[in-house]
C-alpha cells in the first residue's frame, strides 16, 4: 500500500491503494470519478483516456506509481479548456452519440488533436483518432464534429 | 612517446637526432604491430560485431527500428495493434502519441513495457525492409557506421549509446507481458552487449561485406 | 429477434398472441409465448395505459417522460418522448426523459414483455406514446376549462400553455394538480401527420450533453454506499465445474472479502472473488489457481465445426419453405449453375461497457441496478434466484453502453450469476462486473453459419430454380420462445432473409439443419439478416454480372412485383448515388445491395478501393423506408453508424474461433471491431417520404452493407468472396 499525491482536474487528491493500480480505476473508485470508462483494459479502444501533462494517455495501463507528479486532466475537467468546451460543443451540434460509453475517451482524444492541429486534415483526424474504438460506429459524425470544433476554433 | 619542450643547444641537436631516429625507428615498429594487431582485431572485431548484430535483431531491438509507418511488437514482430503511427518524430501522432500508452518504466500490472522517451528509431536507423524483412548482418552495418544517418555517432558514441540509452538498457529488463510471462530477453546481457562493441569499435568498426 | 419479420411476412398471422408467465411447482419458470394482434401492428391496444405511469408535470413546468425501453445508443429515449410531447403540445425544452424501471405498464405492448429488440421499440410504442400523450393533454384541458367553466373544445394547447377562448391561459405546471384529478379519457382523437411539431423533425438527442462531460452514469458507473464488487471466474469450458480451488494467494490480497463458487450457465459451476474493488477483486480471480473438471462436456472446435457444417450442407434439412419444384435444376446445364458455399464465424457482440449488474437483497425484497433489454424477464429470473416473487424485486433500467442483443438473454445468465452473489450479502450492494476478457469468451454469439446454394438460370437470365441449405444453431431451442419461433424444426431466426426473400423465384426451396455444439448463442444485431442478406445480395450480384446486366436493373426485374417498397428504396439509392458511381477515380469501384428487415426496406451503394490489403470505404448512399420517420436525425445517426458496425463482419479479425473448447480471442487485440479507419468515411442517408406506421432503423442498416462491400470488391479483384471475415485481400 502507497499513498499517491495526484493533482485532477486542478486540485490535489490523496489516494492510498497497491502501486499497481491503473490510474484508471484509482479515477474510478477513489476518487469516484467515473466520467473515465473502463472498455477493455488492454489500451485497445481508449475509452480510459485521460490527459497526462498535456499528453493524451490510457490510463487502464498506467499504474498509479507511475503517475508523478504530473497534471490529470479528465473529461470532467476537460470542458473548463477553450478547445475542450469547443469539441463539447461540437459533439452536441452534430449529435455524435449513441449510446456515449466511448465518448470521453474519443472527446479526450479529439482534443489532444486540436490542440496541436488547428485544421486537421482527413488524415490527421484518422491518424489521431484512429485507436479510439466506437462500437456503435458514430464514426463519420465524429470527423464532422472535429472539423466544426476546429471551425469554431478557428 | 612524450616530448619535453625544453629549449636544446648544440650537442642537444645531436641528442634530438638520436631521439629522432630511435622514435621513428620506435613508431614503425609500432606501426608493424599495430597492423599485425589490427588484422586479427579485425577478425575479432568482425565476430564481435555478428554478436551485437545477434541482440540489434532480437524483437526488443528491432521492434523500434523498422522501415514503416508502424512500429512492430512481439516475439512474432507483427505489426503494433491499435492502428498505432509513427508519426513526424517517431513519437506517434496528438491522440495516439508513444506515450499515451508506455511511460517511463516497465508496468508490470498492465502488461504495458516502458523505458524513458519510448519512441521509434528514426527511418535512417531502419534494420528491416518495408516488408519488414530484417537486412544482412552487412546492411544494418553499414547503416549503423554511416553518421549521415546514425545522428552523427562515431565509435565511442555507438559504444555510449549501447552502454546509457535508456531504450536500449530497457531491452534487457523488458518486463512482464498482461499474462504474467516474462518477454524474452536477447542472446547477450547488457554487459556482454557493451563487450563486445567496444571490441568492435576498438577493430575500426569493420562491417562484413555483402553476402 | 425475427418475431416482427414473421408477423410482417405473408405467411399468414392471425393467431392470438400474449405472453404468459408462470412458476411451475418445482420452482422453475415457465415462459409461454402465444401471439395475437393482426399483422403491421399498429392496431388498437387492447390495453389501457395509464398517462400517469409515463408522464409527470412538476409545477414548475418540467416535464418527465418515463421511456418504456433501454436506451442503448439507439435514441429513442428522444425519439418516443418526442412523440408524446408532440400529442401532448408539450414545451420541448422542458422535457426530460427517464428510463422506467421494470413494471407491467412499461411492457411492449406487442411482445408483451419489458424488452428492446426486433428493431420494435419505435414500430410498437408509436400509437402508444401518440395515445399517452393526447390523453393528457385532454386532461389539461378537461382542467383548465372546468377552471373557466368554458368548453374544451375552445380551448387549445401550445408548448405547454392551455389557451381558453376568452384569453386565459394556463401553463401545464400550474394544472398539474388539477389535471390529476380528472379521470383518464377512453378515447381520444390524435394529430393528423400535417399537425406534427416535433416528429419528424430532426431533434438533438436529449443525453448528448451528459455522455460529453463524464456526468451520464452508465451501470458500470453506479456506486452505493458499502458496495462490493464481484468477479468471476467461468469454467473455460461451457459446462466445466472446479476440482480443487487453490484461492491462498486471492484470499490474501488486501481487501478481498471471499471466495465461493455459484452455479453459471450450460449447467456449470463457477468461481467468485467479492472485494471492496474492481481490481482488488480482478488480481484475486486471475490470481485463483483451479483444477477444471470437463469430464463429459464436449470442446468446441471450429476447424472440426467447419467440417461437420460443410457436410450437413450438402444433405437436405428440415424445410423452411419450399414451392414449385427443384428438379428442373438437373436440367440446367453447368454453364448456367452458379453451385456456392458459404461460411460464416461465431461473432462477439462486444458492446463497449461490458456487462454488469448491481443486486441489494434485504431479505424480503431485493433492488436492482442493470442496463437490461429484456427487463421482465431479468426481474423473474432474479426473483427465482433470491426466492422471492417477481413484484418484491424493484429492477432500476441503467444507461447501457451499447448492447447489439447481448443485453437480451432469455436465461438471464448474468442476473442469476448477480442474484446468487447478491444472496450471500444481505443488505449490502454488490455490482458484479464482467471484465472484457469474460465477455469476449464468455459465449452467447452469434451462431457460426455454412450455406450451400444451388441456382439454376433460366433461359431469361432469371433464377429459374434455388436450392438453399441453411446449416447453424437454433437460438431459441430450450428457451420459452422456441414454440412461437421453431416451425418444423426450422428456427425462423436462421433463415429469416432467405426463406422470406423478396425476389421471384418460381421453384424454390430453404432448409435448415440446426447442430448443437457446445457454445452458447445469441441474437446479434439483425440475427439471421446477418448471413442470409450477404448471400441473397451477393448471388443476386452474380447473377446479375452472369447476364452482364447492372445489379440495380436486374434486382428491379428479379423483384416480386408486390415489392413496392424495395422498389422505392432502389430507385431513391440509384437517384442519389448516380452521379458518384459513375464518375469513380481509377482503382475504385461500386457494389450494390438491399434488403429488408423487421418491416424496413434498405437499399445501399459503397464506392471501395484497396489500401493496404484491405476494403477502404470512401462513401455510403442508403435510402430507407421506415414509414413514418420520427426523428430524422437519429435514423441518420443509425444507417451513418449501423453501417459501420456493419463492417463488423468484414474484419480480418472479426471472428470469434474455437480450440480445445474455448475462444481462442480474449480482448480486441484478438477480436477486432472496426475503428475510424475501416468504417466508412461519408454516409449520406435518404429516408423516403412516407405516411405509413413507424418501422425500426436499430437493425436494418447492419444486413445490406457486407454484400455491398464485397460486391464492389468483385469489380477490383474478380474474385467473390463467400467466407467471412474478410481475411487479406
Amino acid at each position: 500500500m502507497q499513498t499517491y499525491k495526484l493533482t485532477v482536474n486542478g486540485q490535489t487528491r490523496e489516494v492510498t491503494g497497491d502501486p499497481g493500480t491503473p490510474l484508471l480505476w484509482v479515477l474510478r473508485e477513489d476518487l469516484k470519478m467515473t466520467g473515465t470508462k473502463y472498455g477493455c483494459g488492454i489500451s485497445a479502444c481508449g475509452a480510459c483516456t485521460v490527459h497526462l501533462a498535456g499528453v493524451a494517455t490510457r490510463s487502464c495501463v498506467v499504474p498509479v506509481s507511475l503517475v508523478g507528479d504530473r497534471p490529470i486532466m479528465t473529461i470532467e475537467g476537460v470542458g473548463e479548456d477553450r478547445v475542450g468546451r469547443a469539441v463539447q460543443d461540437a459533439w452536441v451540434a452534430e449529435d455524435v452519440v449513441q449510446c456515449g460509453y466511448c465518448q470521453s475517451g474519443q472527446i479526450m482524444s479529439a482534443v489532444a488533436l486540436l490542440k496541436s492541429r488547428r485544421k486537421p486534415t482527413d488524415e490527421d483526424i484518422e491518424e489521431s483518432m484512429g485507436g479510439n474504438i466506437c462500437r456503435c460506429g458514430t464514426y463519420v459524425r465524429i470527423r464532422k464534429a472535429i472539423k466544426t470544433a476546429a471551425q469554431q476554433l478557428a | 612517446m612524450v616530448y619535453s619542450g625544453t629549449a636544446f643547444r648544440g650537442s642537444s641537436a645531436v641528442f634530438i637526432l638520436i631521439a629522432s631516429l630511435a622514435w621513428l625507428s620506435a613508431l614503425s615498429s609500432a606501426q608493424g604491430t599495430r597492423q599485425q594487431a589490427a588484422s586479427t582485431t579485425r577478425e575479432a572485431g568482425l565476430a564481435a560485431w555478428q554478436q551485437v548484430y545477434s541482440v540489434l535483431t532480437t524483437p526488443r531491438c528491432i521492434n523500434c527500428h523498422t522501415a514503416t509507418n508502424y512500429p512492430e511488437q512481439g516475439d512474432d514482430r507483427h505489426r503494433h495493434l491499435f492502428n498505432v503511427v509513427r508519426g513526424p518524430e517517431g513519437k506517434g501522432v496528438p491522440g495516439l502519441n508513444c506515450a499515451t500508452c508506455h511511460q517511463s518504466a516497465n508496468a508490470d500490472s498492465t502488461g504495458v513495457p516502458g523505458a524513458n522517451n519510448w519512441h521509434l528509431a528514426p527511418l535512417s536507423m531502419k534494420w528491416q525492409d518495408t516488408n519488414d524483412n530484417i537486412l544482412s548482418s552487412a546492411a544494418v552495418c553499414q547503416s549503423l557506421t554511416d553518421r549521415s544517418k546514425n545522428g552523427s555517432l562515431d565509435g565511442p558514441g555507438i559504444l555510449r549509446h549501447h552502454e546509457q540509452e535508456p531504450l536500449v538498457l530497457w531491452a534487457f529488463q523488458p518486463g512482464r507481458r498482461r499474462d504474467g510471462t516474462a518477454r524474452s530477453l536477447p542472446p547477450l546481457t547488457h554487459e556482454q552487449l557493451v563487450a563486445v562493441t567496444r571490441t568492435w569499435v576498438d577493430a575500426g568498426m569493420p562491417c562484413p561485406q555483402n553476402p | 429477434m425475427s418475431v416482427t419479420t414473421m408477423l410482417s411476412s405473408e405467411s399468414g398471422l392471425s393467431r392470438r398472441s400474449f405472453l404468459r408467465v408462470s412458476a411451475t411447482a418445482a420452482g422453475g419458470l415457465i415462459v409461454a409465448l402465444y401471439f395475437d394482434f393482426p399483422v403491421h401492428a399498429q392496431a388498437p391496444q387492447a390495453k389501457t395505459y395509464p398517462p400517469d405511469a409515463f408522464v409527470h408535470i412538476q409545477r414548475d413546468g418540467k416535464i418527465v417522460i418515463q421511456v418504456n425501453r433501454l436506451e442503448f445508443g439507439q435514441g429513442v429515449q428522444t425519439s418516443l418522448p418526442m412523440v408524446l410531447a408532440d400529442e401532448m403540445d408539450a414545451d420541448w425544452t422542458q422535457v426530460v426523459a427517464e428510463l422506467a424501471p421494470a413494471g407491467d405498464v412499461y411492457k411492449d405492448p406487442v411482445f408483451g414483455i419489458q424488452m428492446v429488440g426486433g428493431s420494435g421499440s419505435i414500430a410498437h410504442s408509436f400509437q402508444q406514446y401518440r395515445e399517452l400523450g393526447a390523453k393528457t393533454r385532454a386532461m389539461l384541458v378537461a382542467a383548465a376549462s372546468q377552471q373557466w367553466k368554458v368548453p374544451g373544445a375552445q380551448c387549445r394547447t401550445e408548448a405547454s400553455v392551455v389557451h381558453g377562448p376568452g384569453g386565459q391561459s394556463a401553463t401545464y405546471g400550474e394544472l398539474a394538480d388539477a389535471a390529476a384529478h380528472v379521470p383518464v379519457p377512453e378515447n381520444v382523437s390524435l394529430k393528423k401527420a400535417s399537425e406534427f411539431k416535433l416528429i419528424g423533425k430532426e431533434t438533438r438527442r436529449l443525453d448528448s450533453r451528459p455522455k460529453c462531460d463524464g456526468s451520464l452514469k452508465f451501470g458500470l458507473d453506479l456506486d452505493l454506499p458499502g458496495m462490493k464488487v464481484a468477479v468471476v471466474a467461468h469454467p473455460p469450458i461451457f459446462g466445466g465445474r472446479p476440482k480443487s480451488i487453490d484461492d491462498r494467494v486471492a484470499r490474501g490480497i488486501p481487501g478481498v472479502m471471499d471466495v465461493f463458487e455459484i452455479p453459471t450457465i450450460s449447467k456449470g459451476t463457477a468461481v467468485v472473488v467479492v472485494a471492496d474493488k474492481f481490481w482488488t477483486a480482478k488480481q484475486a480471480r486471475d490470481r485463483l489457481s483451479i483444477d477444471w473438471d470437463f469430464s463429459r462436456i464436449e470442446p468446441a472446435d471450429t476447424e472440426q465445426l467447419r467440417a461437420k457444417y460443410k457436410e450437413l450442407a450438402a444433405t437436405p434439412g428440415n424445410v423452411a419453405v419450399t414451392r414449385g419444384d427443384l428438379s428442373v435444376l438437373d436440367g440446367v446445364s453447368a454453364a448456367n449453375r452458379i453451385e456456392a458455399e458459404y461460411e460464416f464465424p461465431y461473432l462477439a457482440h462486444t458492446p463497449m461497457e461490458p456487462l454488469n449488474t448491481t443486486i441489494r437483497f434485504d431479505g424480503d425484497r431485493a433492488e436492482v441496478w442493470a442496463g437490461s433489454q429484456f427487463q421482465t424477464v431479468d426481474q423473474m429470473a432474479i426473483a427465482e434466484t433470491l426466492g422471492l416473487k417477481p413484484e418484491q424485486v424493484t429492477f432500476h433500467t441503467e444507461m447501457a453502453g451499447g448492447g447489439f442483443g447481448r443485453r437480451a438473454t432469455p436465461d438471464s445468465h448474468v442476473q442469476r450469476e448477480a442474484a446468487s452473489i447478491a444472496k450471500r450479502y444481505k443488505g449490502i450492494p454488490v455490482k458484479l462486473i464482467w471484465t472484457r476478457e469474460d465477455d469476449v469468451q464468455g459465449g452467447y454469439y452469434r451462431p457460426m453459419f455454412a450455406h450451400r446454394i444451388e441456382i439454376g438460370i433460366g433461359a431469361d437470365g432469371m433464377p429459374l430454380a434455388w436450392r438453399h441449405v441453411i446449416v447453424g444453431q437454433s437460438l431459441v431451442a430450450g428457451t420459452p420462445f422456441a414454440a412461437m419461433l421453431i416451425k418444423n424444426g426450422v428456427d425462423e431466426t436462421a433463415v429469416e432473409g432467405a426463406a422470406d426473400n423478396p425476389y421471384e423465384i418460381p421453384n424454390f426451396t430453404v432448409t435448415a439443419h440446426h447442430p448443437t455444439p457446445n457454445v452458447p448463442v445469441l441474437w446479434w444485431r439483425s440475427v439471421g439478416h446477418t448471413h442470409t442478406a450477404f448471400v441473397m445480395e451477393t448471388l443476386v450480384d452474380e447473377l446479375a454480372t452472369h447476364v452482364k446486366t447492372d445489379p440495380i436493373a436486374y434486382r428491379r426485374k428479379l423483384l416480386k412485383p408486390e415489392e413496392k417498397r424495395m422498389r422505392g428504396v432502389l430507385d431513391l439509392m440509384d437517384e442519389k448515388s448516380a452521379s458518384w458511381r459513375n464518375h469513380l477515380p481509377e482503382g475504385h469501384a461500386a457494389g450494390v445491395a438491399c434488403h429488408e428487415c423487421f418491416g424496413t426496406n434498405v437499399a445501399c451503394a459503397v464506392d471501395v478501393s484497396i489500401e493496404n490489403k484491405r476494403p477502404k470505404i470512401h462513401r455510403v448512399t442508403v435510402a430507407v423506408d421506415c414509414g413514418t420517420a420520427v426523428n430524422p436525425l437519429t435514423i441518420e445517426s443509425q444507417f451513418q453508424a449501423g453501417v459501420s458496425f456493419g463492417v463488423s463482419q468484414l474484419m480480418a479479425k472479426g471472428a470469434i474461433t474455437f480450440k480445445g473448447g474455448h475462444a481462442e480471442q480474449n480482448n480486441f487485440d484478438g477480436y477486432t471491431p472496426p475503428y475510424i479507419i475501416d468504417a466508412p468515411v461519408a454516409v449520406d442517408v435518404h429516408i423516403v417520404p412516407s405516411k405509413e406506421g413507424p418501422s425500426g432503423c436499430g437493425e436494418p442498416p447492419v444486413p445490406v452493407i457486407s454484400p455491398a462491400v464485397v460486391n464492389a470488391l468483385f469489380r477490383l479483384t474478380g474474385k467473390r468472396y463467400r467466407t467471412l471475415p474478410l481475411l487479406s485481400l
